[in-house]
């Protein structure tokens, strides 16, 4: 019987897909497999348009463990016999309609990713959007995501070491909600969601199945939602306590003999996880649903295979160890159940106790249809990139003013009333704490640290996706530059609009591209990452937002640099440019041009040779002990960087330089690849023999002291004046 | 000195707590299960952070009748020093051993930062190396831990020099500015009668070296394996 229109709408099939199904199978698939396809041909688990391009991304490190993609996460060996596995993750449309749970459950779902690899999670990050706090649903959505993150991130002892907050109407009603996490595997046993041969078993383990976040990765994250109460049970409900007791569990019972794969549940549940189990061990899956526990009664076949009740794995035992598992899992008093058995063949067969229900081909469910495309550059974006800057007038108020609100606007402001609710210290790691340019965490029984950052400037990259997001990928290593890390990997949150429009193929494809550049130039693969697509509300896409998470090694954790300036008297230097005053061209898509004008456009630029050699600077004269300080200019250029520093160091700072050609620019202009160092005067000859080692421009622009923040004849504030704007801004802005 | 780290489902603190003891400060410390009731072969307990079955219900609630407890408080009786920090304390708390609860913090949420700690009284088993009045840097690092009691309890407490810690200013001012949770009468840290148990909000373990910020914490825990027997307890 040909699938009524309704029955596909709810799954987000295509029509041409059905028909797609039918042709592959050979017949009309039945009920329970069209939920199978539905939730394996869905955006969210089969990328249907992001494969193609994702494959582009580079993927070859002497360092990777794990292929790209081929597991839970990315694995990367840092010596010493560890190994990290690291990934980021979105929660964007269960947050927008439950903010407090969606974050929750985002943070689990992504922990579950890493320890699944046998690592042991040693820190979160949170990159957030959300629409300006001026609206109360913003409010709301802000306060809701950041209790959410707090509530279950504490529980489960994983510090949260920070990440990004960011507002702009693009995002308004359609909040960004991505976890990244980072694990530490410490025996060099990477775990492999795979069986090792036909008759290993099943086991499902933790929570109980409810009827929870059925359809959350077909209907949230697969489309244009329109009504959001409506899809409010779609949204799946976190127990943070059992996800700790989960990782401990999970974590022993890799070591038992007999434990070969592991896998966790996420998006569409079982059928994801077991049916991707059997694909990756290219064998067939026998099922019986009967034997997963239940949360409630009445649930169907259906039902139970769509589930994304939280907190549960998979395990594939080899038979004859079940026993031992059982046990350990009672000592956790969490449920070990076998559900099911790997055998020969290509098939999953799923039984409802002695009755097959379905018997599918999995190479037919796994491979979701591909849809590439090579759409034209939109007209309305050269426009926005054309716009002459310099017909911009300059503020009427004063720079004082100007620098004042900045300082204050949600933005840039301080954010340590979200990070002081996140538990950023638990496992006695972190020497750098949220607030930096990245966060330290040393490794146990070595010398060395790791250091890791988000980033992404939604608004660059609207403006010129291919250079916004290769620029995304150059901040997030310049963080780690300025703590003197230098980058291993990078994971990629991709948050776009609706991939079925042109406007955002072309956002995605530039995007990717733009990845790819910066990454070939830092020499250092992406090794996991995330789609996150039909990002809308009222009817506009978000920026296109592909937020980089970044991990660096440092060799010697005690060789690391802060942003805070630490002595009267060091002089201030900045790398990257000749000048601390920036130009008209800076203020393409700022923080400038869109607080004080209204404004998004001009055309963002980044030399990426430049770039590296100016972190590598930077990460060289930090690992000599020639710095006190280091910090990079992003959003409010360069008075904004220095600010930062000064009040994080309660000290002021001088800064001097030629005749500007215009204040605003000058001042707050957002030209990339400039770092701003604070060191002891001696110091200075040997930095600039490095900065010139490598070419790189070089400026000596005044010193560290006092108590007041000076920028030539243009500004001069008080710094307990910008302390406060700073310290208040984000909670004025967003108080309930 | 050999500590048990007790171990309860939900609990996080314990690795962190084993680090200090062994890696740092050169002591023995072994994990207890809940589950289990033997500590013959401890010289001190420690009862770490976390969220003890979640915490839910209500902090300690739960964990208070793990079959651990019976044996943690017969260990108490003995007069054998036991050490709860942040959940630790609300266990405590919650088993009778420490007066007092601790409730939501004021300001209703999680709060994790550093915190200054003025030390009241250096004359226990957890404090005799430092110096009445110093101020130490400990940080907090959770969501209840408003400590409240009845009047009458909190003069006994005060009377008895039974508050071993308040928060404070870095100059040792006890302000309401320095209180990170509204705990009555700036509570950080209070001991029992007898002076062989301390219950602290605060987590010394996160205290431990200098790379992380502060080192502060190992007073505490160095207080209690030096001479630990020679101290007095406090007249009650």
């Amino acid at each position: 019987m040909p699938v009524t229109q309704e029955t596909l709408d709810e799954i987000a099939l295509s029509r041409a897909e059905y028909e797609a199904i039918v042709d592959r199978l050979g017949r009309e698939p039945q009920p329970l497999e069209l939920g199978l396809f539905g939730a394996l041909w869905s955006e969210h688990c089969g990328y249907k348009h992001t494969k193609p391009l994702l494959r582009l991304l580079p993927g070859k490190s002497d360092r990777l463990l794990v292929a790209p993609g081929a597991e839970n996460a990315g694995v990367v060996d840092i010596g010493d016999g560890l190994a990290v596995a690291m990934k980021i993750e979105s929660h964007n449309h269960p947050s927008a309609v439950e903010p407090h749970e969606g974050a929750a459950t985002g943070v689990g779902g992504i922990v579950r990713d890493i320890f699944a690899m046998g690592a042991r999670p040693i820190a979160l990050m949170n990159s957030l959007r959300f629409g300006p706090p001026s609206e109360p649903h913003n409010r709301f959505l802000l306060h809701g995501v950041v209790g959410g993150i707090s509530a279950y991130g504490n529980c489960i002892g994983i510090p949260n070491v920070g990440g990004e907050v960011v507002f702009d109407p693009s995002y308004s009603g359609n909040p960004l909600v991505n976890a990244m996490c980072v694990g530490l595997i410490e025996d060099g046993r990477v775990v492999s969601a795979t069986a090792r041969a036909p008759g290993d078993l099943l086991f499902l383990v933790g929570a109980d199945t409810g009827r929870d976040g059925i359809h959350g990765a077909s209907g949230l994250a697969s489309r244009v939602f329109v009504e959001e109460a409506e899809m409010r049970s779609a949204v799946q409900v976190g127990n943070p306590f059992l996800e700790k007791v989960l990782i401990e569990a999970c974590l022993e019972a890799i070591k038992l003999p007999g434990v070969v794969g592991m896998q966790d549940l996420g998006a569409a549940g079982l059928t994801s996880a077991a049916i991707e189990m059997a694909e990756r061990s290219g064998m067939g899956l026998r099922m019986d649903i009967l034997k997963v526990p239940r949360r409630e009664e009445g649930m169907t076949p259906y039902e139970v295979m769509l589930s994304e009740s939280q907190e549960r794995m998979l395990l594939a035992v080899t038979p004859g160890h079940e026993d031992a598992v059982r046990r350990l899992f009672e000592k956790w008093d969490l449920d070990a159940t076998v559900i099911g058995e790997f055998e020969t063949g290509g098939s999953v067969r799923i039984f409802d106790g002695d009755a097959q229900v379905t018997e599918t081909p999995i190479a037919v469910l796994t491979e979701a249809p591909e849809y590439p495309f090579n759409p034209p550059k939109p007209d309305w974006l050269s426009r926005l990139q054309d716009a002459d800057l310099s017909q911009i007038p300059v503020p009427t108020r004063s720079p004082a003013t100007i620098f004042l609100e900045l300082l204050a606007s949600p933005n840039i402001a301080s954010k340590l009333s979200v990070f002081r609710q996140y538990d950023h210290q638990v496992q006695n790691n972190t020497v750098v704490p949220p607030g930096g340019d990245a966060a330290v965490l040393r490794l146990k029984g070595t010398k060395r640290a790791i250091a890791m950052s988000t980033d992404c400037n939604g608004r660059i990259c609207y403006l010129d996706p291919f250079i916004g997001s290769a620029i995304s990928v150059a901040e997030a290593c310049r963080n780690l530059a300025c703590v003197g890390a230098e980058p291993l990997a990078l994971t990629d949150g991709l948050n776009f609009g609706n991939p079925e429009k042109p406007d955002v193929q072309y956002q995605l494809t530039e995007s990717i591209n733009g990845i790819k550049a910066a990454a070939e130039m830092f020499g250092i693969p992406v090794v996991s990452g995330n789609a996150s697509l039909y990002n809308e509300s009222r009817g506009r896409a978000i920026y296109p937002t592909p937020i980089i998470g970044a991990l660096g090694l440092l060799d010697d954790a005690t060789r690391h640099a802060t942003i805070a300036f630490k002595n009267e008297g060091d002089a201030l230097v900045l790398l990257g440019a000749e000048s601390p005053w920036d130009d008209v061209a800076g203020l393409a898509g700022s923080e400038l041009l869109a607080l004080t004008h209204g404004r998004v456009e001009g055309q963002p630029a980044l030399d990426l040779e430049l770039e590296r050699s100016v972190q590598a600077v930077c990460r060289s004269a930090i690992r000599s002990g020639l710095v006190s300080s280091a910090h990079d200019c992003s959003d409010g250029g360069l008075a904004v960087a220095v600010a930062e520093s000064a009040i994080a160091g309660g000290i002021g700072a001088v800064v001097h330089g030629p005749e500007p050609e215009r204040w605003d620019a000058a001042l707050f202009g957002e030209r990339q690849s400039r770092i701003i160092l604070s060191l002891p005067k001696e110091n200075l000859v040997e930095v600039e023999r490095l900065a010139s080692e490598r070419s790189v421009p070089f400026a000596e622009m005044g010193s560290v002291g006092g108590n007041r923040l000076q920028f030539g004849d243009m500004l001069d504030v008080p710094l307990e004046q910008a302390a406060d704007a700073w310290h208040n801004g984000f909670d004025r802005a967003t108080s309930i | 000195m050999k500590f048990a780290v007790v171990v309860f489902p939900g609990t996080w603190s314990e690795r962190d707590c084993h680090h200090a003891l062994t890696t740092v400060l050169g002591q023995q410390a072994e994990y207890v299960w809940h589950g289990d009731r033997d500590l013959s072969g401890f010289d001190a307990v420690v009862l770490p952070g976390g969220f003890s079955y979640g915490d839910y219900l209500r902090c300690g609630a739960i964990a208070r009748f793990s079959p651990v407890m019976d044996a943690v408080i017969d260990f108490a009786e003995a007069g054998k020093p036991v050490i709860g920090i942040c959940n630790g304390f609300q266990v405590l708390c919650e088993a009778g051993v420490l007066p007092g609860v601790l409730i939501r913090n004021e300001h209703l949420e999680f709060r994790c930062s550093m915190t200054n700690l003025r030390v009241e009284n250096a004359d226990t088993a957890f404090t005799h190396l430092a110096a009445k009045g110093q101020v130490l840097r400990v940080p907090v690092s959770h969501g209840e831990g408003n400590y409240q009691a009845d009047r009458e309890t909190i003069d006994q407490l005060e009377a008895s020099g039974r508050i071993v810690f308040r928060y404070s200013t870095p100059d040792g001012e006890i302000t309401p500015q320095a209180n990170p949770n509204g705990s009555a009468a700036n509570i950080a840290g209070i001991i029992n009668e007898r002076g062989n148990v301390l219950g602290m909000m605060p987590h010394p373990e996160r205290a431990c070296e200098t790379l992380l910020g502060s080192e502060d914490g190992n007073v505490i825990f160095r207080s209690m394996f030096t001479a630990a027997s020679k101290v007095a307890a406090p007249t009650a």
